[in-house]
């Protein structure tokens, strides 16, 4: 009797990874494609670990730029008008 | 049961954390601006300089965020002068804690279990090894359990999404071209 509950409160684990899992695929890019096809979780696992690293570079790469563009000396100061014009892109 | 709306994916409202994160991370680029005024320009004011604006990125994305997620508690907690924010993770640690004795008993049930139809039996091993590399990349990782590892997962790498865009949007109009003056 103890071992089917078991049974049963895994069971509902399982779903809930496999559903965490599956709404995790579709924050990475490339996703359409997977919809049907029914993908391993290492492999999901995989794309999400490369897609944060890209991420990870990406911002690093950024803050280069934008630590270059301080040092040159052009922007001076970025007051509230420029700051609404940018979060309305 | 009741435990499944802890699981879904969070509804943040990406808008006002881009606006948040925005005008922390701009006062962050102003503060760093005046206090470069000399403009020394070796490589190790270099490096500086872009460890600063790295960190300050982050750090802003986090307070943004608030202490409502594992992984922004993780990223808030390693800078000093953010008291006001462990405040209020202090008060989410116990009901947290309590949750995750709970999940864990479940998962500790789960983890023996080999019937796990999904995944093929031979992936395992490759699975543990990509969860050990996620938890390292996800601030916090370390300390979550698997379902909110998944979850946390979820929201940073939206979080991140907004971050890239809104630095790239300061770099296109600060570039030369297009030069911000006051």
């Amino acid at each position: 009797m103890s071992n089917n509950r078991r049974e049963i409160v895994s069971r509902i684990t399982e779903d809930e990874i496999n559903d965490l899992l599956l709404k995790l695929q579709q924050f990475l890019p490339d996703s359409t494609s997977r919809c049907t096809k029914r993908v391993s979780a290492s492999k999901i696992l995989k794309e999400t670990n490369n897609y944060l690293k890209k991420l990870h570079k990406e911002v690093d790469d950024l803050s280069e730029r934008l630590s270059q563009l301080l040092a040159s000396g052009t922007i001076t100061n970025i007051d509230e008008d420029a700051i609404r014009t940018l979060l309305n892109q | 049961m009741t435990d499944h709306k802890n699981h879904q994916i969070p509804t943040a409202k990406p808008s006002s954390i881009k606006t948040r994160f925005a005008i922390k991370f701009l006062r962050a680029m102003n503060k760093l601006n005046n206090k470069n005024k000399n403009n020394k320009n070796t490589m190790s004011e270099k490096h500086k300089r872009f460890l600063a604006i790295r960190a300050a990125a982050h750090a802003s994305m986090a307070s943004a965020v608030g202490p409502r997620r594992a992984w922004s508690r993780a990223v808030l907690r390693k800078i000093p002068n953010q008291q006001k924010q462990l405040h209020y993770s202090l008060m989410n640690k116990q009901r947290t804690r309590r949750r995750n004795i709970r999940r864990n008993r479940i998962l500790l049930i789960t983890r023996g279990n080999p019937n796990r139809e999904n995944y093929d039996h031979e992936e395992n091993e490759d699975e543990d090894e990509e969860e050990e590399d996620l938890r390292e990349l996800v601030p916090g990782g370390k300390e979550m359990d698997f379902c909110r590892l998944l979850n946390e997962t979820a929201h940073y790498i939206k979080c991140l999404r907004t971050q890239v865009q809104v630095m790239t949007n300061i770099l296109h109009h600060s570039s030369p071209s297009n030069i911000l003056y006051k």
